[in-house]
């Protein structure tokens, strides 16, 4: 058995990492194809319902309401999940999560587990961590296993392999599947696929999970997939682990009603998913013999504390802010550097990492709210965004660099100047002479100095008019017949 | 009527040809305009970049001059949108209850330039003569912020003399995002350049919008290619008249 070596993140910040993949002209235009037909198949399910926008209300409530009371509902699921015969884990970390995992295959003396598509276990490098220890992950979601089969890493959490083409696909499944004559149709990529996962869940005995929902009142694990993978992983091998993260539960059965709509539609364009599993505790004769939840914090408390942004931990994963959002469709899911990508990633990924990590992730975005738009439970992701960069600012201004930083010494400066129109207008007086250093003989701005070069590396700047708006009225109107010219009103 | 211009501080630096504009339209249509002397800037930009603290002396300002405005007039739908979206919380945030109260006084009486044009006085027709092939761009925080929809296109279908041209994928970013331009240079120019592209696929000689921050920007763009297409605020289509120079 060969080892897959999965590929790694790096701690590259978001500018540096984006500029290499705008470089990949394949990856872009994967990527904008691939988000392009989903939005337009989103949007077509979407506009087909009357109350979408109640559904999105009664999906952020149901979402607000779980969260605010979290400690109730997971102690009632643990409950009720136990009382069904599974064995509930609590992980305060991914070290936790991974030691209880591996306890449990170890325990089974498995040497191979087949994994149903969770990113969770992505979160927490369980893949790495297993073949660490000598046991072997096999991917059985279809983008999942192009992912491992190609040494890749995820992209996009709902459609991970989205940056790779039919084309590339196949290079992948020919050399690792051993497979010379693959055909290209996507029949035959299937077809291959499927004859190379059927005979793994026939052997394998132990499988690995995440989930869509817990169930509070019943104890039930819900699972929506489009491909049948999860239908076998979750009822053919003896043990089933699923790994959830603690944000995963609702309170009741009927709280599906909403998701099961909103969901599916929102993530892949569907109007249900072709799969819908859930399935509560164990019973004989009927799948697997053992089941445990392992439930992971790994830094989401601290989310729940913040009032802020614990509107992050309302989202249930349908992606639908990467494809909609325009600096994830130029440049795909890896300048991230995050298992979770695209709007909802730049938030949610530097929190997990209490703000040690992905620091230039909550500045990814050009606030355009497309994201919070199409949001199915109503995450307000700019008002995030912007929380998490005051933050940072104001980490930032604690240290030397960044209270003497270009920044930081910039903003003070603006800051000073809009606190008195007298300010300003000086202001305006003195860049209207001093502009002549970089006005080009064409008559714009065509290089600007330090920080404020990366706008002329592909913009021109026209210059500041000679007289401003303010010199124009005061010249208008020195009688103020036709408004009143206020006297200064500063507040110094 | 009596109308307060809050002209932004960027539109006053750098485009005062919008602000005349919107002094013409709203005086062609009889009312009075006035200027307080004493504004400066919206705090957008402070707070947008995560300045949160600098912003709310900011807002505190533009509060203070404007408490005893009628209506507050602002040909800039970001500016707008700040206001509605983050005063009242930037004022909470900072516990200055006072402040939230003045805030939430203020709010009903300031509008966006054409939202006020439609929404208040209940006019389409200003009165605009402007001979050209034109194209809009659907700012993100006219349509996902103020929700203006289809009320700049109504404006413009009013004008004389005018071709509209519709624009593919008219709301997506154009990549600005203020700060975002300069901290993320490299997508904010690949945004910019699916942005100007189906401006040029249009064949306009004018791309208008209600915001100047994303004109310049395609401005920056449009200039550096050497295109022969313009940049225009709508107000300033609209205060064009037969009797001007095209």
């Amino acid at each position: 058995m060969t080892t897959q070596e999965q590929a790694h993140w790096s701690d590259r910040d978001f500018p540096e990492a984006a500029k290499e993949l705008l470089q990949d002209s394949q990856i872009r235009s994967n990527v904008r194809h691939a988000t392009n037909v989903i939005q337009a198949k989103r949007n077509n399910v979407v506009g087909e319902l009357s109350d979408w926008q109640q559904l999105r209300d009664a999906g952020a409530a149901i979402r607000a309401h779980s969260l605010a009371h979290l400690h109730f509902y997971l102690a009632q699921f643990e409950e009720a999940c136990t009382r069904a015969g599974g064995q509930v884990h609590w992980a305060r970390d991914s070290a936790e999560a991974n030691r209880i995992i591996l306890g449990l295959i170890q325990k089974h003396d498995a040497k191979e587990v087949i994994k149903i598509k969770t990113m969770t276990s992505e979160e927490i490098g369980l893949n790495q961590n297993l073949e660490a220890n000598g046991i072997h992950p096999i991917e059985t979601d279809l983008a999942e296993l192009i992912i491992q089969l190609g040494h890749d890493k995820p992209s996009h959490f709902v459609v991970p392999a989205l940056h790779k083409n039919r084309q590339e696909v196949r290079e992948i499944f020919k050399r690792e599947m051993n497979l010379p004559d693959l055909g290209e149709r996507p029949e035959d990529l299937a077809s291959a696929a499927r004859t190379y996962l059927r005979e793994k869940y026939l052997r394998v005995k132990v499988a690995v999970s995440g989930a869509n929902f817990l169930i509070a009142e019943n104890g039930a694990v819900c699972i929506v997939e489009s491909e049948g993978n999860g239908r076998m992983c979750l009822t053919l091998p003896d043990v089933l682990i699923s790994l959830v993260g603690i944000e995963k539960v609702l309170p009741k059965y009927r709280d599906m009603e909403v998701f099961l709509q909103t969901l599916p539609r929102s993530a892949t364009g569907e109007r249900m998913n072709p799969y819908n599993s859930i399935w509560t505790g164990v019973h004989e004769g009927d799948g697997p013999k053992e089941f445990h939840v392992v439930l992971l914090d790994n830094r989401r408390s601290p989310i729940l504390g913040d009032a802020e942004s614990r509107q992050t931990l309302q989202c249930i994963r349908c992606a639908a802010c990467l494809n909609v959002c325009p600096v994830y469709h130029q440049t795909g899911g890896h300048a991230y550097e995050s298992v979770y990508a695209g709007p909802i990633g730049a938030i949610l990924t530097p929190q997990l990492h209490s703000m040690t990590e992905g620091r230039s992730l909550p500045y990814a975005s050009s606030l355009c709210g497309a994201c919070y738009e199409v949001c199915p439970v109503k995450i307000n992701i700019p008002e995030v965004l912007i929380h998490l960069r005051g933050k940072i600012v104001e980490e930032d201004q604690k240290t030397f660099s960044g209270k003497f930083g270009m920044w930081n010494m910039g903003m003070q400066a603006a800051a000073f100047l809009f606190a008195s129109s007298s300010r300003l207008s000086l202001a305006q007086h003195l860049g209207q002479i001093g502009q002549k250093l970089v006005v080009s003989q064409n008559g714009v701005i065509e290089r600007l100095p330090s920080m404020l070069s990366g706008w002329t590396q592909t913009r021109d700047l026209m210059p500041l008019p000679d007289q401003t708006f303010r010199d124009w009225w005061a010249q208008r109107k020195p009688s103020a017949d036709h408004g009143i010219v206020k006297e200064e009103s500063d507040v110094e | 009527m009596r109308v307060s211009l809050f002209i932004t501080c960027y539109n006053d630096t750098l485009f005062p040809e919008t602000g005349k504009s919107v002094v013409r339209v709203l005086e062609r249509l009889g009312h009075t305009v006035e200027f307080r002397a004493g504004q400066t800037c919206c705090g957008q930009m402070h707070w947008n970049t995560g300045y949160l603290n600098e912003a709310v002396p900011i807002l505190r300002h533009f509060v203070e001059v404007y408490r005893d405005a009628e209506t507050i007039v602002v040909p800039s739908s970001s500016c707008v949108s700040m206001m509605r979206d983050h005063y009242l919380k930037a004022a909470e945030s900072v516990g200055d209850m006072r402040l939230a109260a003045d805030v939430q006084a203020l709010l009903p009486r300031i509008y966006e330039f054409t939202e006020f044009l439609v929404k208040k006085l209940g006019v389409e027709d200003v009165g605009a003569t402007y001979p050209h092939k034109v194209t809009f761009h659907t700012s993100c925080h006219s349509e996902r912020s103020l929700h203006l929809g289809d009320i700049p296109i109504r404006l413009l279908k009013q004008v004389r003399g005018l071709q509209l041209l519709k624009l593919e994928n008219p709301q997506e970013c154009c990549g600005f995002g203020g700060t975002f331009s300069i901290k993320n240079a490299d997508v904010s120019s690949a945004m910019l350049a699916d942005k100007v592209r189906t401006v040029l696929n249009t064949g306009a000689e004018v791309c208008t919008a209600v915001d100047n921050s994303c004109l310049m920007h395609l401005y920056g763009s449009l200039h550096r290619q050497r295109t022969f297409v313009r940049t225009a605020h709508i107000a300033e289509i609209l205060a064009s008249t037969a009797g001007d120079r095209a």
